[in-house]
Parts: C-alpha cells; sequence; structure tokens
C-alpha cells in the first residue's frame, strides 16, 4: 500500500479553512445512528468524545482508570503553547509553526503542523469558558511564560498542574455529555484488541477490569488516544499504567507505525535514587525559566553546591548557547547533561545529576519587589524571602514534590536533576484527517506520530491533543463517516468479533498458565535497561544490533518462565501488566530496527556515527528526509517513506548558538 | 533492597465484594528512607508473587500526587502520618525500624471495595455528571481575554480545582460525607464569570446526586479538609452551603 497523506492543495495558511468548508457533513439526524468508539479519555480522548457527542454521534468512551478524569494527561505540568500574541512580543501562527517544525529538527509534515499552531488560540478560548483557571495578572488577564525552543511568551499555565486543569476542563465536558446520555463511559476497562471487518475498523474487544469479562463493542469508527509508550523503557516520567496495547494491537490489525524509534529525553527530572525505583518525576521545564544549569568546574567537587564559588561553576547550557542558554530544547539540554556527567563533572551520590539552581532568580526577583515596596535597604536575608516568595508561587507544588521525594529543600539547595523518558513522538502514522492506514481507525494525541518530528518542544503536546481533540476530529471525521450513513450498526456476533474476542482469550490464558519463576516486573526491567543503554540518549548501528538479539531473547524468556498469579476472571493488575510487557517487547525491537535504519540523527534520535565535530546532531536531508512507516508482517517489518517536502521553511541546520 | 528498617504490615486483603476481608500480616526487610510507600508494595508483592501467593490489589498510576488514584489508609488515616500528600508521595523515612503499619481502604458506603485496597469511587464521576461543569460546546467560546477576571478570583477558584477527586475526605469523615469534593467544584466555578449563569442549578444537581449516592451528612468536624492532600478549605463548604440555601429560596419563589 503506498502512503497518502491527504494534505489539502493550496497555499499553507488556506488549507484548514479551505478544507472545513468543503469537507463533507452528515446531518443531524444520521448523526444520531452513527457510533464512535473513543479509546482514552486524556485530553484528546475527553475532548473528542465530549465534541462529537455534541455534534450528536453516538459515543462510547473507554479508560483503564477508575475514573476518566485520571488520564496520565493529568500529570502534565508546565503548560500549554498558543499563538495569541497576547504579550506583544511579536508572535504568530507563523512563528509557532516554524518553531514546531525547526524544534522537531525538520521530520514533522509542514500542513499538520501549520493547522496546529492556527487552532491553538481557540483552545485556550475554549479552555476559558469552561472555567479552567489558568494564571492571571492583576489586571485580570492571562498570564504567559516561556518555553524550551522559541524565544517568545507563548505558554499558558496553571500554576504547576497545567494538564490536569486542562484535563479536568475536558473531563467536565466530557462528564456533562455522560451525564445527557450521548456518552456512554466504561471506565476500568482495558481494549485488547480491534476489530477490522472487509478492512475497516468496525469495534474493539475491551476487559472489563474488574469482572475480567470480555465484552465486544461495535463502531462505525474507532479513536484511539491512548496516550504515549515511554513506559517501554520501563523508567520514565509516564504513569505506571501508560502503555503500547491499544496501538500495538492497531498495529498488527494494519495500522502502520510512525517513527517508532523518536523518543523524547526530558532534562530535568528527578534523578534514580536506587533498585527499588518504580518511575521517575519530571521538574517542568517551566523551570528553566527562572533556573540556571551547572556543574562544578572541576570534576568530582564534593562542596556543598552553595559552597562552590560563581568562579569555579560551568553554566554549561549558557557557555555553549549563548543566545538560547538555559532556554534550548529538550534534546540539546539531555544530551549536554550526559556528555558532562561523562565527562566526569556530575553531582550527587551516583555522580549522574547536575544542579538546576534558583539562587540567582529569586535574589533578582526579590529585589524587584524590594523596589516595588520602596525598600531601599532591604538586607539580603529580606530580599531572598521575598524573592522566594515569587517562585513559590509560581512553581511551589512542583518544588514541594520535590522535597518530598529527595528530601532536600530546593529553596536552600540547588535540585539535582538527570534526564529521562518522557515522551514518545512516534506513534501511529495518520493522513491529515489523523486517519491511521486502516480506514475508519484514527489515532489522537500522542497516540500519533503527527505534529512534533524528532523532538517535541514544551507545551506543545497539551496543544496537540486537545487541537485534536476539540478542533480537528470533529470535521475530518465527517470526510469517513458521511459514506457510512447507510452501514447499519454491525452485529457483534459477527465472526470477526467472536474470532478476535477468541483469540484475547487464548492469549489471557497463556499468560496465566506459562507458569514460570519470574514476575512480569523482572522482565520490564529487563527491557527497560536494554533500552536506556541501547536505544536511549545516544544510539549506534553496534549497540542496536546487539539490543535486538538481547530484546529476542528476552521474549523468549517471557514466553517460557512468566509467572501470573490468579485467574482471568477477577480483578487482576499483575495480569494487566503482563499483556502490556508482552507488547512492549514486540515494539522495542522495532524501535531498534528503526533507530538503525536511520543512519543520521535527528532531534532526540543521536547517532553516534552522525554528529558534528562538536558533538551536535548531525542530520542528513539527502538521504533521510521521510517519515518511517513500519507496516507489521507476521516474521518483520516493512517500511514505508512518507517524503517530507519543505515548501514554506528553509530547512537549514538546526542551531540554538 | 539497600535499606535498613525491618517493618511489620497488617494488610486488609479481601478477595472481592462478596466476600468478607480480614488484616494480615507481612514483614518487610531491609526498607531503605529513599523508598516510596508504594515502592515498599512493590517489593512486598514481587514476594508475594514468587512465594506462590496473591499480591496486594492497590489502585495508583502517576505516583506524583496528581492522579487522584492512590488511596491507602495508613495507621488510621487516610494517605497516611504525613500532611498535604497523596500516598504515593509518603516515603519510608517517614516510618522508623520495627514500626508495624496497617493499612485499609477507604471505607465509606458509597466506596465499595472491589479487592483489598482497590475501591470504586465511580460515584464522584456521577457527581460531576449531575452538573460540575459549565454548559460550553466545543467552538462557542469567545477570546480568552475578553473577560479579565481579578487575580484573586482566579487564584480562589484555582485552589478549589486543586482537588484531585482521590476522595480522602469521605474516608476521613465519621459520617462519610462528600462535601468538601462537591464543594470544591461548586466553590470553584462558583468564582468564575462564566460559572454564573449555572451556579444555582449547579448546586441544587450536586448536592441531590451526593445524597442519592449515599455520601453521609455533614457535622462540621473538620476531619476531612485536615486529611486532604491538596488542602482544600473548609470556607468551600461554608460557602456552597450558602449557595445551595439561596437556590432553594429561588426555588421556593419559583
Ligand atoms: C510528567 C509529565 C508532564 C508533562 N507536562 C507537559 C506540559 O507541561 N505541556 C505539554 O504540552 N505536555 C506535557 N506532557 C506531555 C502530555 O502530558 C502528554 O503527551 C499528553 O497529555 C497525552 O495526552 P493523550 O490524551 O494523548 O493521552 P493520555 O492522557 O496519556 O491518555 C491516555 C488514555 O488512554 C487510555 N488508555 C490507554 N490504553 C488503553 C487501553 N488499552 N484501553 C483503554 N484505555 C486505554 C488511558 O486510560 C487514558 O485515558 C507531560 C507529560 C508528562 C509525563
Ligand atoms: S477534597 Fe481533597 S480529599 Fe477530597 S477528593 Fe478532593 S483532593 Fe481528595
Ligand atoms: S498515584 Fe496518582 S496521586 Fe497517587
Amino acid at each position: 500500500m503506498s502512503l497518502n497523506s491527504n494534505i489539502p492543495e493550496g497555499k499553507l495558511e488556506e488549507k484548514w479553512t479551505k478544507y472545513k468548508s468543503t469537507v463533507p457533513l452528515v446531518n443531524p439526524a444520521n448523526k444520531r445512528n452513527l457510533e464512535v468508539l473513543v479509546v482514552g479519555s486524556g485530553l484528546a480522548g475527553a475532548a473528542a468524545a465530549a465534541s462529537l457527542a455534541e455534534l450528536g454521534y453516538k459515543v462510547k468512551c473507554f479508560c483503564f482508570q477508575d475514573s476518566p478524569r485520571r488520564a496520565h494527561s493529568i500529570a502534565a505540568q508546565g503548560g500549554i503553547n498558543a499563538a495569541k500574541n497576547y504579550q506583544n512580543d511579536g508572535d504568530s501562527v507563523y512563528r509557532l509553526f516554524y518553531d514546531t517544525i525547526k524544534g522537531g529538527d525538520y521530520r514533522a509534515r509542514e500542513a499538520n503542523v501549520y493547522r496546529l499552531a492556527e487552532i491553538s488560540p481557540n483552545i485556550i478560548d475554549q479552555c476559558v469558558a469552561q472555567g479552567v483557571p489558568f494564571a492571571r495578572e492583576y489586571g485580570g488577564m492571562l498570564s504567559n511564560r516561556s518555553f524550551g525552543g522559541t524565544q517568545v511568551q507563548r505558554t499558558f499555565y496553571a500554576a504547576g498542574q497545567t494538564g490536569q486543569q486542562l484535563l479536568l476542563g475536558a473531563y467536565s465536558a466530557l462528564e456533562r455529555q455522560v451525564g445527557m446520555g450521548t456518552v456512554q463511559m466504561f471506565s476500568r476497562h482495558e481494549m485488547l484488541d480491534v476489530v477490522v471487518i472487509d478492512g475497516k475498523a468496525r469495534g474493539i474487544i475491551a476487559r472489563n477490569l474488574i469482572t475480567g469479562e470480555l465484552e465486544r463493542h461495535f463502531g462505525h469508527s474507532v479513536l484511539l488516544c491512548t496516550g504515549g509508550y515511554g513506559n517501554v523503557f520501563f523508567l520514565s516520567t509516564n504513569a505506571m499504567g501508560s502503555n503500547v496495547s491499544a496501538t500495538w494491537k492497531a498495529h498488527k490489525k494494519g495500522a502502520y507505525f510512525g517513527n517508532p524509534s523518536f523518543t523524547q529525553i526530558h532534562p530535568t527530572c528527578i534523578p534514580v535514587s536506587g533498585d527499588h525505583q518504580s518511575k521517575l518525576t519530571l521538574m517542568s521545564e517551566s523551570l528553566r525559566n527562572d533556573g540556571r544549569i551547572w556543574v562544578p568546574k572541576k570534576a568530582g567537587d564534593n562542596r556543598n553546591p552553595n559552597d562552590i564559588p560563581e568562579e569555579e561553576r560551568d553554566y554549561y547550557l549558557e557557555r555553549r548557547y549563548p543566545a538560547f542558554g538555559n532556554l534550548v530544547p529538550r534534546d540539546v539540554a539531555s544530551r549536554a547533561a550526559k556528555e558532562r556527567c561523562d565527562a566526569g563533572f556530575g553531582v550527587g551520590n551516583s555522580k549522574m545529576a547536575v544542579y538546576l539552581d534558583f539562587k540567582f532568580n529569586m535574589m533578582r526577583y526579590g529585589r524587584v519587589e524590594a523596589t516595588k515596596l520602596g525598600m531601599t535597604d532591604a538586607s539580603d536575608a529580606e530580599i531572598f524571602k521575598m524573592g522566594k516568595d515569587v517562585v513559590k508561587e509560581k512553581y511551589g507544588n512542583l518544588f514541594d514534590m520535590y522535597k518530598q521525594i529527595t528530601g532536600e529543600d530546593p529553596y536552600e539547595l540547588p535540585m539535582r536533576i538527570y534526564p529521562a523518558v518522557h515522551y514518545t513522538m512516534g506513534g501511529l502514522w495518520v493522513d491529515y484527517n489523523l486517519m491511521t492506514t486502516v480506514p475508519g481507525m484514527y489515532a489522537l494525541g500522542e497516540a500519533n506520530f503527527s505534529d512534533h518530528g524528532a523532538n517535541r518542544l514544551g507545551a506543545s503536546a497539551l496543544m496537540q491533543g486537545l487541537a485534536d481533540g476539540y478542533f480537528v476530529i470533529p470535521y475530518t471525521i465527517g470526510a469517513y463517516l458521511s459514506k457510512e450513513i447507510a452501514t447499519k450498526a454491525i452485529s457483534t456476533d459477527h465472526e470477526a468479533f467472536v474470532e478476535a474476542e477468541k483469540s484475547v482469550s487464548e492469549r489471557l490464558n497463556k499468560l496465566l498458565t506459562i507458569n514460570g519463576t519470574k514476575t512480569v516486573d523482572y522482565f520490564h526491567k529487563k527491557l527497560g535497561k536494554v533500552m536506556w543503554d541501547k536505544c536511549g540518549m545516544a544510539r549506534s548501528a553496534g549497540g542496536l544490533n546487539q539490543a535486538i538479539v538481547e530484546i529476542k531473547a528476552i521474549r523468549e524468556e517471557f514466553w517460557n518462565d512468566l509467572r501470573v498469579p490468579g485467574t482471568a476472571d477477577e480483578f487482576n493488575p499483575e495480569l494487566e501488566k503482563a499483556g502490556r510487557v508482552a507488547d512492549f517487547i514486540e515494539l522495542g525491537e522495532l524501535m531498534c530496527i528503526d533507530a538503525l535504519e536511520r543512519n543520521e540523527s535527528c532531534g532526540g534520535h543521536f547517532r553516534e556515527e552522525s554528529q558534528t565535530e562538536d558533538g551536535e546532531a548531525l542530520r542528513d536531508d539527502e538521504n533521510y528526509s521521510y517519515v518511517s512507516a513500519w507496516e507489521f508482517k507476521e516474521a518483520d517489518w516493512d517500511l514505508h517513506k512518507e517524503e517530507l517536502k519543505f515548501e514554506n521553511i528553509k530547512i537549514a541546520q538546526r542551531s540554538y548558538k | 533492597m539497600s535499606g535498613n528498617m525491618n517493618l511489620t504490615l497488617k494488610v486488609w486483603r479481601q478477595k472481592n465484594n462478596k466476600v468478607k476481608g480480614s488484616l494480615v500480616d507481612y514483614k518487610v526487610n531491609e526498607v531503605s528512607p529513599d523508598m516510596s510507600f508504594l515502592e515498599m508494595f512493590d517489593v512486598l508483592n514481587e514476594q508475594l508473587i514468587i512465594k506462590g501467593d496473591e499480591p496486594i490489589a492497590f489502585d495508583h498510576d502517576c505516583r506524583e500526587g496528581i492522579c487522584g488514584m492512590c488511596s491507602m489508609h495508613i495507621n488510621g488515616r487516610p494517605h497516611g502520618p504525613k500532611d498535604a500528600i497523596t500516598t504515593c508521595q509518603l516515603h519510608m523515612r517517614s516510618f522508623k525500624d520495627g514500626d508495624t503499619i496497617v493499612v485499609e481502604p477507604w471505607r465509606a458506603k458509597a466506596f465499595p471495595v472491589i479487592k483489598d485496597l482497590t475501591v470504586d469511587r465511580s460515584a464522584f464521576d456521577r457527581i460531576i455528571a449531575s452538573g460540575g461543569y459549565i454548559s460550553v460546546n466545543t467552538g462557542n467560546a469567545q477570546d480568552g481575554n475578553t473577560l479579565p477576571i481579578p487575580k484573586v478570583d482566579a487564584d480562589i477558584a484555582f485552589a478549589a480545582a486543586a482537588c484531585i477527586g482521590c476522595g480522602a475526605c469521605v474516608a476521613a469523615c465519621k459520617n462519610a460525607s462528600a462535601m468538601l469534593f462537591v464543594s470544591a467544584k461548586v466553590n470553584q466555578l462558583a468564582h468564575l464569570p462564566q460559572g454564573k449563569p449555572e451556579r444555582m442549578e449547579r448546586v441544587r444537581a450536586m448536592v441531590a446526586q451526593m445524597d442519592k449516592e449515599g455520601f453521609g451528612s455533614c457535622t462540621n468536624t473538620g476531619a476531612c479538609a485536615a486529611e486532604c492532600p491538596k488542602e482544600i478549605s473548609l470556607v468551600n463548604i461554608a460557602a456552597m452551603n450558602r449557595d445551595y440555601l439561596k437556590s432553594n429560596l429561588i426555588d421556593a419563589e419559583g
């Protein structure tokens, strides 16, 4: 099958407007007979389910948590971008578009990204109308801050809880529809397969996680809004339940997987403290607005950081990237931290950490406050106290979180941070309509591969998830469903449903009857280590080839020596985990194959073979200016390439110097 | 495990909501103070599985205090001995070698036990579905800055909106009242101009649903706010009561 991205004709700035006014519509009476299954209730899923129900479609929505409000989007901290230019600092739709393409290291599709930038202002308006309490200035206007990879202030936020507030907005819109009976919500349900009939997605098999019962659900269309797969690395900033299973099942039923190896490693996370570690905690990128990153100039300097004088500190980001300083994009900041630690300059017990220091800006804010209050002779202690209050208002919850985890007070001592797996730019390949290669099956939010190329800029995942759910899918789904009005609901006794349920049930039984000696976590940790060491921040042909061999061995061992207690017809979290890890193992192999195939560095994908003299990522546009879309075959995968054309942006080696 | 604390756990085990449960003793050794409470449970569960026992079922997801999924009643307190944090944010440095720790699920008629430490909190979703929103369809919104909101109001709304829906307030209350949870949402929306049009209807509908779910009545003991990981204030309850009375007056006047 050849890939068609279905990008509308016409000028970049006019494509979406023209599309919207010409896309076929479905009349209200027909919408009532069209059923849409939305898997996932994060920003993408909740926004889509609510918006589609408002339009009149019959919607069912699924999530594995006990409530849709707990989807992983809830954990997003720092903010959401929008090209509002409220700060009058030169922002525009074009600039957001440009920053996103450049930030993604020229590996995203122009038309999609432009549409995202175009829609971004509507998102803020919608959320405000829902009662999302964004941060405000004293005059009552919305407040903004900066994120990495940009030189304007376009990030809207609600303290360090932006994701929570946005998700609660989308959740309340969703619950409103549930209350009206237009959405049926299935919490504690896990999708375990998609049902494809005559080449089209027509339903799913879901497991009721409380009773273990397998259920068949029909839909004229299936939307996968199931988030990212960073947990393939075992340790990541993702929630414990985040997984690849829904998209992986879709992949095995014909949906191509786009750029699977594109992973974002976030520079500012709390470092690993021991073997017991179950997940890593992000310290939002917004902290880089006010925190300066440094390591001691002398390797192995064990002094208390407050005792190390200015001239003996190396503010290495400011040194290497004077134009963007501490606000370089994530991939650049992460690699720079790794470089310093590998060279022996790391701090803390493990020496795998760098400092993120707020002292300087606390004092600066304190002086501003003192001036406002006319305190001309304020002491350093008074200034520090006032500055501390300003910082507390901006990031209080993050500082508390840090203290809770490490037992250290970041107002007094600089934070210790290290990069961690955070986000996956890869995901199901979708066209301009957000449709996968299986007709009728869509992927929204982090689950698709679309907008962030090889590196996502901060505060743009929330933007993308909500854009997809509120403003894109309500239009693009019409293009498909307008042709489906004659399709009657298909009985779930159809053989395709029966067969899909049977294979799900067989697999659950297989997992339960291996009766080996090792737990699910044992395999997950083992896989994670291979992925982190060989398919993490630095990748090489040798390492990747070795990783593929190791992953195959892990897979073999998993299916022969796994132990899962309990039964399939009860609440059984270990069984849920086992299914997810089995899929992660398969995905891990594909990620390594993808990383190996792409013999260039771009964004978060750093191939040691392809770097500049000073260690920056070196792209190879001549040979790799494409999206890799992998087709699943029983024994391996076929690669399809979507060529990327840059007609509106001049492509260049990325520089933040 | 690299640590040096040895602990005794007494954990509530209950196979499902049809059978009775009981406390069962477990020894956990070499616990490190840097471990989180849930990581200690991970370790215990690994040991149980290897031994051929059933692991302990408990809810959790984000493990950073924001999703509201974790829900353990520890030594008689929802989310354990420390103020203003969730179970997943509790670290073992808050305990000492030799401690005995009793761990139970949330106890409330409206939160039936599913298994072990896992309970069903879907009643909260139904309360939100009854009115915890602003009725605005996608695409209806005006520019975000056409509606200036004084920072003080925005801050009050934000403080109330911080509720994570964990249910600790219900678990802490001897009447299993959900007033703190409901009032947080009511008050968030009541403080914003966007929320005003439906203000009275909202409070009436949400309170009615709360009663229907079987939550108890509020006798102002303040136990809820004392245990709330997000420090949702009792002021919200007072404010909601005022709105509720007003909404009934309006109703009586027709
Ligand atoms: C700690 C952290 C902080 C972040 N901060 C920011 C930020 O400040 N700004 C920003 O822009 N981005 C941020 N991100 C990224 C952003 O939060 C996510 O990319 C985004 O929220 C993903 O939303 P989503 O709707 O695609 O998926 P999710 O919110 O992950 O939702 C996935 C949904 O799918 C459901 N699901 C999954 N699998 C199944 C299955 N098999 N069956 C049934 N249901 C299933 C889940 O139950 C859930 O409801 C952050 C991410 C992390 C980890
Ligand atoms: S009010 Fe507090 S205790 Fe109650 S649900 Fe909300 S966050 Fe939890
Ligand atoms: S697991 Fe999310 S709040 Fe504890």
